[in-house]
């Protein structure tokens, strides 16, 4: 590399500077076996073999021009008509068309290429990367030429401030918003807390009525959400919302309850209704297959199993914690209520969970 | 006309009118009244027979008087809907334990079948066999039975009812070709490991709605192979081995030598 005035020819022969330190001459372990003898293909010996190849590639090229008239033809004459059925077979055909027209001229160009143009070994030598040394000259002198005329360096030091100052403060202005919007929202205590409060009724979900708790028969699993205003369930923040706050609800005979109450003591279920967080503790699955006859409820997406007769424990799985426990209540209506949001933060673990 | 008009003030007109009257809304109702829900023409002699019929086939698991034993369900009031749901399908009488009963082909014709429900039903009241038009796909709107089937159903079922896998050998089936009545009795009863949807929490419309968002699946998908519609497993597969087994292929080929 220090020897500049190594010449680069594409001799086999590799040797290494002189003076390097080791005066030692090594050649190549390798010799270059060149060329291997080329085989002439049956193309290339049998006309008729060649005839026959033309003619299959020929077809290949016809195929592929059938297909794409094919596709045109499905599109006017066989256009999506509603139903599923119409759907699929109009696809089908574009798709099948489509196919055939691109894999036609796909293989006829590889098989023309393989069985018909020439494949005798053609050898073209690398011409050398580095340029020869006037040329390294002069394209230093002119640099250094036009650095001096445009006397960035010594004279006009306010000119080059300015240009500096532009060409600095140029990315600022896509730096700025971009890192500005990143985690927008620091906001850390709404992963804390949903909307559930005390008295909000529990809803079904999709439909957004409210449940009585005459209606949970045993066996019974629903779908909760709070109950909120239309309105609200039409703006923007109810999915955020609805997100953190679903709730599966279900009914098991009171003596089935390993434990009707909440660590700290407290009535949090009412006569075999509990109900729990839908979210898994996990990575956050809607955990919703419910195995009414163990009480066993499993997320879909790691198999965490939860127990809901015995304070939602993990049963099985990665889930590291029980699902929160939503503490409920019945009203003077009947209805039910919740007692309060959830005791502690939904979903999985996040740094500042019990900060 | 004319005389009808001038005997409008006669003492005797509103007593005809309001018997016109009440003619007319007997008449009326009798047109369109609903037929009752249930044509219950259950006889001593149907229980009778669904009695002998239980302690012939029933009796040896679910004691003799559908009490249930140990491990076994009783049968007092779990209703027609869910006899009719369970022995229609075949899935009882159970031929073997295991994780849960299979369907296979039904062992009692429909007549046997109701003689069972209302053996059953005689014990205790419980949800009834639905009607045909509770049933009926056509009158149900299957965009609201997608939202529906995808709260409440689709994390067992899939999300077009292709079925799936519970733990320990338990799954839930596919409903491709379940019948509309079945699938209304599933939600109804709730059997086996299946939760209980009952009419407060999914109305009989909406569950109607549910039938219909089913039946539509069965045209299969619009966009070409579904691969059973079992998502990520089946794609996978097909990608990873046929399809990317094809790509090698291809690269074989083109690079191999003509000969």
């Amino acid at each position: 590399m220090s020897d500049m005035n190594h010449t680069n020819d594409n001799s086999a022969e590799v040797t290494t500077p002189a003076g390097a330190g080791t005066d030692v001459v090594q050649s190549d372990k390798f010799t270059d076996p060149g060329v291997p003898a080329h085989r002439p293909r049956l193309t290339d010996v049998d006309p008729r073999s060649a005839k026959r190849n033309e003619r299959i590639v020929t077809f290949l090229f016809a195929l592929s021009c059938l297909g794409a008239i094919g596709t045109i033809v499905a599109y006017v004459a066989v256009p999506p008509e509603g139903s599923t059925g119409s759907v699929r077979l109009s696809t089908l055909l574009l798709g099948a068309g489509m196919a055939v027209s691109l894999l036609g001229i796909g293989i006829a160009g590889i098989h023309w290429a393989k069985a018909l143009m020439v494949d005798t070994e053609m050898v073209q030598d690398r011409h050398p990367i580095r340029s020869s040394d006037e040329v390294r000259a002069d394209a230093v002198r002119d640099l250094n030429e036009g650095l001096e005329d445009s006397g960035v360096v010594g004279r006009r030091g306010l000119l080059k401030g300015a240009a500096l100052s532009a060409l600095a403060l140029f990315p600022l202005t896509i730096a700025v918003p971009l890192i500005g919007s990143v985690g927008g929202d620091w906001n850390i205590s709404k992963f804390k807390h949903t909307i559930w409060k005390k008295g909000t009724r529990l809803a079904l979900d999709p439909s957004g009525r409210p449940i009585k708790a005459s209606d949970v028969n045993i066996g019974s699993a629903f779908h909760v959400v709070p109950e909120t205003t239309e309105e609200f369930r039409q703006s923007h923040e109810w999915i955020t919302e609805k997100s953190k706050a679903v709730v599966l609800m279900v009914r098991v005979r009171p003596e089935d309850l390993k434990s009707d109450q909440s660590p700290e003591g407290e009535q949090w279920s009412y006569d075999g209704i509990v109900a729990y967080s839908k979210i898994c503790t996990h990575v956050g699955c809607p955990v919703a297959l419910y195995e009414q006859q163990t009480h066993h409820l499993l997320c879909p997406c790691h198999q965490s199993t939860f127990d809901v007769a015995d304070s939602a424990k993990v049963v099985f799985g990665p889930a590291n914690r029980p699902l929160p426990q939503l503490p409920i209540a019945v009203d003077d209506e009947g209805y039910l209520v919740a007692q309060d949001d959830f005791a502690e933060p939904i979903g999985p673990s996040f740094w500042e969970r019990l900060k | 006309m004319k005389a009808l008009a001038a005997r409008r003030h006669h003492r005797l007109a509103p007593v005809v009118l309001l018997l016109l009257a009440l003619l007319v809304t007997g008449g009326v109702y009798a047109a369109l009244a609903p037929e009752k829900a249930q044509a219950e023409t259950v006889s001593t002699q149907d229980i009778e027979t669904g009695k002998k019929l239980f302690q012939a086939n029933c009796a040896t698991c679910h004691g003799a008087n559908a009490e249930g034993t140990a491990g076994v369900p009783s049968l007092i009031g779990v209703g027609p809907a869910a006899v009719d749901f369970q022995v229609s399908t075949g899935r009882m009488p159970m031929q073997m334990n295991g994780p849960q009963a299979r369907v296979k082909p039904r062992q009692f014709d429909a007549e046997d079948t109701a003689a069972l429900a209302a053996y059953i039903s005689s014990l205790g009241p419980g949800p009834a066999i639905p009607t045909d038009e509770q049933v009926d796909a056509t009158l149900g709107d299957a965009a609201n039975g997608m939202a529906l089937f995808r709260t409440n159903c689709a994390m067992c079922h899939n999300a077009v009812g292709a079925g799936g896998a519970l733990s320990e050998g338990k799954f839930a089936p596919s409903l491709f070709g379940t019948s509309e009545r079945n699938i209304y009795q599933a939600m109804l009863t709730g059997p086996q490991s299946m939760p209980v949807f009952n009419d407060a929490n999914i109305t009989p419309d909406e569950k109607r709605d549910i039938v219909a968002f089913l039946v539509e699946q069965r045209e299969g998908s619009a966009g070409g192979f579904a691969l059973g519609a079992l998502g990520p497993v089946s794609e996978g597969v097909w990608a990873w081995i046929i399809g990317l087994g094809l790509l090698i292929g291809a690269a074989v080929w083109i690079g191999a030598k003509s000969s």
